[in-house]
């Protein structure tokens, strides 16, 4: 059973990647019980399960992902949310208010229009049905203020890190509120514009170096340049 | 930039076996390969191929329009293959013409079987392929590249495609067959393949070939596509093993200054 890689390895579609007993994760497929890769990224091993994390690719919904999205359009009980992702998600109005409304007295518009931000988790998402969100949960909901940095959608986890690592070092380096979303969408508010800026360079360099090794260091150390530079 | 102006050659293969452009007979022409060209688009890629250019953006997995079109088991994928009006030696017109409608249908049945499809349900996958400078093979070198874009775009595939023309030329078996082969030679043979499996993804042949040259041609194809293979592979993996270099040294920099 031999595996033909190394963790961190970069593969590409097609690599054979191991033989015998193991099972196929994301981004690899099964043929004859050989693994191989379908997709260019780095090889991961997790005990007996094989992966390839990505290093590109577009927003798949999954459920309990928390995403940004915008709303496009708006009936009388639901909101229809675009983000990012090759299909449109449905955010109805009982998934966002407390209460039950009466869609004949209350016009939900009032609450959430198009063009709002919203904060929102994914609840389900099968081939059958489009994605369906909600936004009952706390930190979830209409955004305010700030600003949105749209980044590749495969390189979030490099962005919050092991157990929140980088985004949290982020925060406390630079001050500024930040929310992920896992389809590639930052929404950042910072005292100044200039924060903000340096939050979107931070962000860039993570999305160019994703998969490259000590990276946090490297980051920690350009936002403290950049914040010299700031005070001067 | 060199005004090219061909002469119809007396002879297409000299008498000490080299081709019009000085190449053996089973000599591929130089190939590069750039991928990640285009910052808009979701994956992209660039071939020269002797004196081919071609630009390869790939969009999606995305969201179908007109939805009509969608398929409820897998996503739909388009090609479109495009000469610019500029890429030949007489203007073309840069209306879509017949030979790029059908160019553009088996350009995506060559990629159709390497991509898994049906993990993005309802869905485009869109490859647009500009020729902007024509020399022979376009079709190949568009598979060759096109193969990249998607990769780089992210989309889950089976295996990479690879494809390379092999044509008889003056009696000769000729690899990688260039513009004047392709028009005064006795025939041509694009092949596209998935390498890993040596799966023919496409097979096209023109012209008369008795069943040992036909035989003969296609050894020759599979030699190509392996070595074209190589080089997309490198192209792949080029750009993010040269961030990791320049990461790793930008480590050594910071610890020094501290």
């Amino acid at each position: 059973m031999p595996i033909y890689f190394q963790s961190k390895d970069i593969v590409l579609p097609g690599d054979l990647l191991a033989e015998g007993d193991y099972k196929a994760g994301t981004g690899t497929f099964k043929e004859d019980s050989k693994i191989y890769s379908a997709v260019i990224g780095l090889f991961e091993i997790r005990g007996k399960i094989l992966r390839v994390i990505s290093l590109e690719g577009t927003y798949i919904p999954r459920p309990n992902d928390v995403v940004i999205g915008k709303i496009v359009d708006v009936s009388a009980t639901n909101w229809k949310v675009e983000i990012r992702a090759p299909y449109l998600a449905n955010l109805p109005a009982a998934n966002y208010f407390d209460k039950p409304i009466d869609p004949l007295k209350s016009d939900i518009r009032r609450y959430l229009n198009v063009g709002d931000i919203i904060v929102a988790k994914v609840v389900s998402f099968n081939r059958a049905q489009d994605p369906l969100l909600t936004t009952k949960e706390r930190g979830l909901g209409k955004l305010r203020g700030g600003r949105i940095i749209e980044m590749s959608p495969t390189k979030i986890p490099r962005l919050i890190g092991r157990k929140g690592s980088m985004v949290n070092m982020i925060k406390e380096e630079t001050g500024c509120r930040i929310t992920v979303g896992q389809n590639g969408r930052v929404w950042v508010s910072c005292k100044t514009p200039e924060y903000e800026e340096l939050i979107e360079k931070v962000i860039r360099k993570i999305e160019l170096e994703a998969h490259t090794s000590g990276l946090t260091d490297r980051v920690r150390e350009l936002i403290r340049k950049e914040k010299e530079r700031l005070k001067k | 930039m060199k005004f090219i102006k061909h002469e119809i050659p007396q002879k297409l293969i000299t008498e000490d076996g080299l081709r019009t452009d000085g190449r053996r007979f089973h000599e591929l022409r130089p190939i590069k390969l750039e991928v990640g060209i285009l910052k808009r688009a979701d994956g992209s890629a660039y071939i020269e191929q002797g004196r081919n250019k071609i630009m390869v953006a790939v969009y999606g997995p995305r969201e179908l329009h007109p939805r009509h079109l969608a398929l409820p088991d897998k996503a739909l994928l388009r090609c479109f293959y495009r000469m610019a009006s500029f890429s030949v030696e007489d203007r073309k017109s840069p209306a879509p013409s017949r030979r790029e409608i059908e160019l553009s249908k088996v350009i995506r049945e060559a990629l159709e079987p390497a991509i898994f499809l049906e993990r993005f349900p309802k869905t485009a996958i869109d490859v647009f392929i500009e020729v902007l400078q024509a020399d022979g093979g376009t079709r190949c070198a568009s598979i060759t590249s096109a193969a990249l874009a998607l990769a780089d775009a992210g989309i889950p595939m089976r295996d990479l495609v690879s494809a390379v023309a092999v044509g008889k030329v003056d009696g000769h078996i000729v690899l990688d067959i260039n513009d004047l082969e392709d028009k005064y030679g006795e025939g041509d043979m694009p092949t596209a393949m998935m390498p890993r499996k040596k799966e023919v993804t496409l097979i096209q042949l023109d012209g008369q070939w008795s069943i040992e040259e036909f035989k003969q041609g296609f050894e020759l194809a599979l030699k190509g596509c392996e070595q074209i293979y190589q080089l997309q592979r490198e192209a792949l993996k080029k750009r993010y093993i040269e961030i990791r270099e320049q990461a790793a040294k930008e480590m050594g920099e910071n610890a020094e200054n501290t």
